[in-house]
């Protein structure tokens, strides 16, 4: 099996390597299929390992590849561990990508950089698979900053764009903050276990429960807190929780495909994976659980208030998804880490579905992103109405379809944990609810109904997007509608994750909640009776009333209450401050330091005031020579009296 | 072929070639020259190969060891050798000359014998310093050293050459002086001037920390660290871009060089008293001086900076072990400090050089060093935009290149000996990139900035395989440490023995 799971990550990285060093050999054609045959093998070589490992209950495989470097005794190792979280991601990840590849030839098709493009995505799906196949530390750092690089690359994809190399550096810095908590969390790992590989780590993980230390004097911190919240950050970073989100929405600058595979589907996931994954860590600290749990509340909420003010449509998909991996996130905290997962599996065929039927529309309007400037596009382009319709429904968790499943049992599973925090979380996730469907039905009546306030111009070429568009569409609103309804049973309930996710005793909300699970219809009846469905419908009818009945109230609303929209505007001002103070700050530190530490203190005071001096002394002494006899005479006859007085004295 | 002195020919054989070529150069046949210093450099690195291949990885022995009496009534010899800390430099060394060679092919057009043979003889010379076991031997290159690259920046170097050349010598020979006081004095103690023999010597604490401060302040000027590194900003921006590259990749790491082969086993105890110090001082340089580089307009400079701080990690690496020595009474966790350093210093040396040979390469073009008169590159040279955005990620570090793989196993270890080493250490990932990426931004990313820019010509073959070569063995090295890492471990093994067994 092992030569199947190297072909799995092999696969995309040729045809990355085809797309980008050899693109203008191959062409255009080329490059797109270069790359889409590499992500089809790892698609299907996927779907052959699925059905191994999870539906035939295969064994679990755990081996290196070869050894990165022995250090210390420590082997680093690059290796794969199979099991049924990773193959699960895997199938999500390839799907998802292949879809986007095929997108994206229609998307993509009047670029100039129509093959680095490709060589790119494909080097991403690469990253992502590293990532999520990783046996040990080292690797999952390695995939974790690459997805970074590829997705940097792909932010400033359009790199004549001011704001587009902007957001990509953001981008960037803000995930290098969250790896350097990261990075820490790594190092502290090899200290306390001496190992980075996952299965030593989390086999000693209980003996060192209650271990503690002291990392500021005098304050005892358990250690297992300590590691998990250092290795959160990273997670938090990655997966754009509050307050390391900023760099999300920016980057909508770059092209849709990517925003939908890697800023919505697969790379953000990477924290909720990534804890997910130390689930065995994570359940030793009840204040790391707790920790997580509120920085998810957090960002499910008050992300999701952003989404209610903007205009750009992919803006408003972006603040949805900040909103919905605060609910994975809190999933993780509440220990439902199933739930979690099974959220991220089931958000990221329905947002990838809305990112690219975005796209689709964006196509239309002739790049064209704000939505007030659009309207009635419905009769024009109805397979994209009908796929936007499908993602939204799932979206805001409308019975039946895959978002209400997993975002259901999260609710559930908040209300019932008992870790500090979770009232707080369990009104965040329930208000969340109702925002979500406001956001998000704004943005799908602006678009799709009333009136049609587009351009004459833009009006007269109004037309479905081609095939390759709408294809990966249909084929991703399928998921959207049933994988939940397929899935939930085993993934929540029954033993799907079987070891790869430890969950103990007295956190195992889902354990309670399964109790009362009756089968996927009971599930159904019962998302009618709870209070979530109803704040769903009460946002859609909200936004139907605001935006379809009375489209006069949301400016007088506006007007009413000027100063939350300028708050929401912008966006809390968090991106001000990290200008004013991180980034401004730092650079004033740097001149301040240059100026005064090196070029006026070191190099001013030290080096050439000692140059200085000594030439100053040299001339001073200098004066003494100054060639006539009479003075060196003068000077020899006064010191011999000096001499002879000084001997004359002291003898 | 283990019969020949290769030690001797990687070390005499550029000299003679750079002389050579001066005689050559009297012809006045330039192009001769140029081909003579490549085949001539080729040969000396394709010499040094068996000194890795035939290398035996299971000792801390010297090996290929060349013992000649010099001058008997001094106990001074000729006596050379490596072990797994000083045979990679040596490799590097000749490697990088040999991309220097090519890279001036076009670019040096007058006085082209002068520079090539400067080069060449500046190769020997710092194989000696690698390969020397006699303190004398040592000292003569190391101090010979400063005259080519004095001559080099003094001669091909910009309009404030005179300032920094002058600079460079009082810096690193003030450093130097304190060097040969040391030496001295340990071969009063031990009555010759084998290093090998000072390893061993007992020496008390108290001349051991003077011994020890002497020698910091020499391999500290080299190094460059903070505070006596204003020279290095200078002289980079001063000097043509081969004389950066050497500068760079090789010249700093004489001074992390005398750390572990004087320092830390010469003065064990001392060390251990005065870690703290050289601890201090490598998080200043990772911390101060990468906010300084942010500060920066001067591409060169900026780099410059960039490489203080990257060395900051060697220093830190290196004395990380005292601090876990002290705490649990073993060394474990400390190798991979060590040969993070190591490593970092090969990295180092690809990355360094590479970052030089790009910002040479927009110089040769445009003549300027400011970031603001570039922007938007990638619009006329979409090639080199790619070769400078990955020497760029490998300069911050990113995984999969050479320049993670040592700052990644010194946090770990500075993490087992304190965790605000290893805190400080780590806002690398977040200052590094952000100096580096912020450079690209301003020259590579963006529209066309000005018609200079526009009228940029991509790089060319020759430009292609210097670059392509070096983004090789970044990628090889970043992907695959372990051949690296295995030649070295022996040597680290018995090092940290040595820098924690008492002398007193």
């Amino acid at each position: 099996m092992e030569k199947v799971y190297l072909s799995i990550v092999l696969a995309p990285l040729i045809g990355s390597i085809i797309a980008g060093v050899f693109g203008k050999q191959v062409g255009r054609a080329g490059a797109h299929w270069a790359t889409i045959i590499g992500v089809a093998i790892s698609c299907f070589l996927s779907a052959i390992v699925f059905n191994q490992i999870v539906i035939n209950d295969g064994e679990t495989f755990n081996g290196a590849v070869y050894t990165w470097l022995v250090s210390d005794g420590i082997r680093f190792e690059v290796g794969f561990l199979i099991d049924e979280l990773t193959a699960s991601m895997m199938m999500v990840v390839t799907f998802v990508s292949l879809m986007v590849h095929i997108y994206t030839i229609g998307y993509m098709k009047d670029d100039p950089g129509y093959q680095r493009f490709f060589c790119y995505i494909s080097l991403f799906t690469f990253s992502m698979l590293m990532l999520v196949m990783a046996n040990n530390f080292m690797q999952l750092f390695f995939g974790w900053e690459a997805v970074g690089l590829v997705s940097y690359l792909l932010i400033g994809f359009w790199y004549k764009k001011e704001t587009a190399i902007y957001a990509n550096l953001k981008a960037f810095l803000v995930n290098r903050v969250g790896d350097f908590g990261f990075l820490l969390g790594i190092a502290a790992v090899l200290m306390y276990f001496n190992s980075v590989d996952y299965a030593d780590v989390f086999a000693a993980a209980p003996d060192m429960a209650n271990l503690t230390v002291q990392i500021i004097p005098g304050l005892d911190w358990n250690v297992m807190t300590v590691i998990c919240i250092l290795l959160f950050i990273g997670a938090m970073g990655k997966s754009a929780q509050v307050p390391l989100h900023v760099w999300l929405p920016d980057s909508m600058e770059g092209p849709t495909p990517i925003s939908a595979l890697i800023h919505a589907a697969t790379m953000v996931t990477a924290g909720i994976f990534m804890v997910a994954r130390m689930s065995p860590m994570y359940e030793l600290s009840t204040t790391a659980l707790s920790v997580v749990l509120v920085i998810g509340a957090i960002t499910a909420l008050f992300m999701g208030f952003l989404g209610l003010v903007q205009n750009d449509i992919k803006r408003v998909v972006a603040y949805s998804t900040l909103s919905q991996l605060g609910y994975m996130t809190v999933a993780l905290g509440a220990s439902a880490y199933a739930a979690g997962v099974f959220h991220l599996m089931t958000h990221a065929f329905f947002k990838a579905l809305l990112f690219l039927a975005a796209g689709s529309v964006i196509i239309a309007m002739h790049h064209e992103q704000d939505i007030r400037k659009m309207g009635g596009l419905k009769k024009y382009m109805p397979i994209t109405y009908w796929c936007m319709l499908i993602g939204s429904l799932a979206l805001i968790g409308t019975p039946g379809f895959s978002g209400f499943f997993s975002k259901d049992a999260i609710i559930m599973a908040v209300g019932e944990s008992e870790t500090p925090g979770a009232t707080f979380a369990y009104l965040c996730v329930l208000l969340g609810v109702f925002v979500t469907a406001l956001y998000s039905f704004r943005m799908f009546f602006l678009v799709f109904h009333g009136k049609e306030r587009m351009d004459h111009h833009t009006k007269e070429h109004l037309h479905e997007s081609p095939g390759v568009v709408t294809l990966p569409l249909v084929l991703l609103a399928i998921p959207s509608v049933f994988v939940g309804a397929i899935a939930v049973g085993p993934w929540l309930f029954g033993d799907y994750f079987g070891n790869a996710i430890y969950v103990a005793e007295q956190n195992d909300v889902l354990a309670r909640i399964g109790e009362g699970y009756t089968g996927v219809m009971g599930f159904i009846l019962h998302g009618f009776v709870t209070p979530v469905f109803w704040l769903a419908a009460g946002g859609v009818f909200a936004a139907w009333y605001l935006y379809m009945k009375r489209p006069d109230l949301p400016g007088k609303i506006k007007a009413q209450f000027g100063g939350i929209h300028r708050m929401l505007d912008n966006a809390y001002g968090a991106d001000d401050f990290n200008d004013k103070v991180f980034a401004a700050g730092s650079r004033k530190a740097g001149s301040f330091l240059w100026k005064f530490g090196d070029v006026k203190g070191i190099d001013g005071f030290i080096v050439n005031g000692t140059a200085f001096g000594v030439g100053k002394v040299a001339s001073m002494i200098r004066h003494l020579q100054t060639g006539y006899l009479y003075h060196y005479a003068f000077s020899m006859i006064i010191g011999l009296l000096l001499l002879v007085a000084g001997i004359l004295i002291y003898a | 072929m283990s019969d020949l002195p290769l030690l001797s020919l990687v070390i005499w054989l550029p000299i003679i070639i750079g002389f050579g070529v001066l005689a050559i150069s009297a012809s006045g046949n330039d192009n001769a020259v140029r081909w003579s210093s490549l085949v001539g450099s080729i040969i000396v690195f394709l010499i040094s190969i068996p000194l890795y291949t035939s290398f035996d990885t299971t000792t801390a022995e010297m090996q290929f060891v060349e013992l000649v009496s010099w001058i008997p009534a001094f106990g001074v010899n000729y006596h050379l050798g490596v072990d797994g800390i000083s045979m990679p430099l040596i490799l590097l060394t000749t490697f990088t000359t040999v991309l220097v060679v090519i890279a001036a092919w076009e670019v040096i057009q007058t006085k082209v014998a002068q520079y090539m043979a400067a080069f060449l003889i500046m190769e020997g010379m710092m194989n000696g310093v690698f390969a020397s076991l006699d303190a004398v031997l040592f000292y003569v290159f190391w101090e010979a050293l400063l005259i080519p690259m004095f001559l080099v920046i003094g001669m091909f170097g910009g309009p404030r050459r005179v300032y920094a050349t002058i600079k460079f010598f009082l810096y690193t020979f003030f450093g130097s002086v304190f060097l040969l006081i040391a030496l001295i004095y340990l071969y009063f103690k031990t009555g010759d001037f084998s290093i090998l023999g000072f390893h061993d010597v007992k020496i008390g604490l108290d001349a051991q920390i003077l011994i020890f401060l002497a020698f910091l302040i020499a391999f500290a000027v080299k190094i460059p660290m903070w505070p006596v590194h204003t020279w290095l900003p200078d002289a980079h921006v001063e000097a043509p871009t081969g004389g950066s590259v050497i500068l760079a990749a090789i010249m700093l790491k004489l001074g992390a060089y005398g750390f572990v082969r004087f320092m830390m086993p010469i003065t064990p105890d001392a060390s251990f008293e005065l870690d703290w110090l050289i601890i201090t001082l490598s998080l200043i340089a990772v911390v101060y001086i990468a906010l300084v580089a942010l500060a920066q307009d001067d591409m060169k400079k900026l780099v410059a900076y960039s490489s203080i701080s990257h060395m900051g990690f060697v220093t830190l690496g290196f004395f990380t072990v005292y601090s876990i020595y002290e705490q649990t009474g073993s060394v474990s966790g400390a190798a991979l400090g060590v040969e993070g350093a190591l490593v970092q210093m090969i990295s180092h040396g690809f990355i360094s050089g590479a970052m030089f040979l790009c910002i040479g390469v927009l110089y040769d073009r445009m003549h300027s060093r400011s970031i603001a008169d570039y922007g938007g590159v990638v619009n006329t040279m979409p090639i080199f935009a790619t070769f400078m955005v990955l020497f760029a990620m490998a300069n911050a570090g990113l995984p999969g290149t050479s320049g993670f793989v040592g700052e990644f196993m010194v946090v770990l270890s500075a993490y087992q000996a304190n965790f605000w080493y290893a805190f400080l250490a780590a806002t690398t990932l977040i200052l590094g990139a952000a100096y580096t990426l912020w450079m690209v931004k301003r020259v590579v990313f963006g529209e066309i900035k000005n018609q200079n820019v526009a009228e940029l010509k991509d790089i060319n073959k020759r430009e292609g395989f210097v670059l392509g070569t070096l983004a090789f063995f970044v990628l090889l090295l970043g992907i695959w440490p372990a051949p690296l890492v295995e030649v070295m471990s022996a040597t680290v093994e018995h090092l940290l023995q040595q820098a924690v067994t008492s002398k007193l």
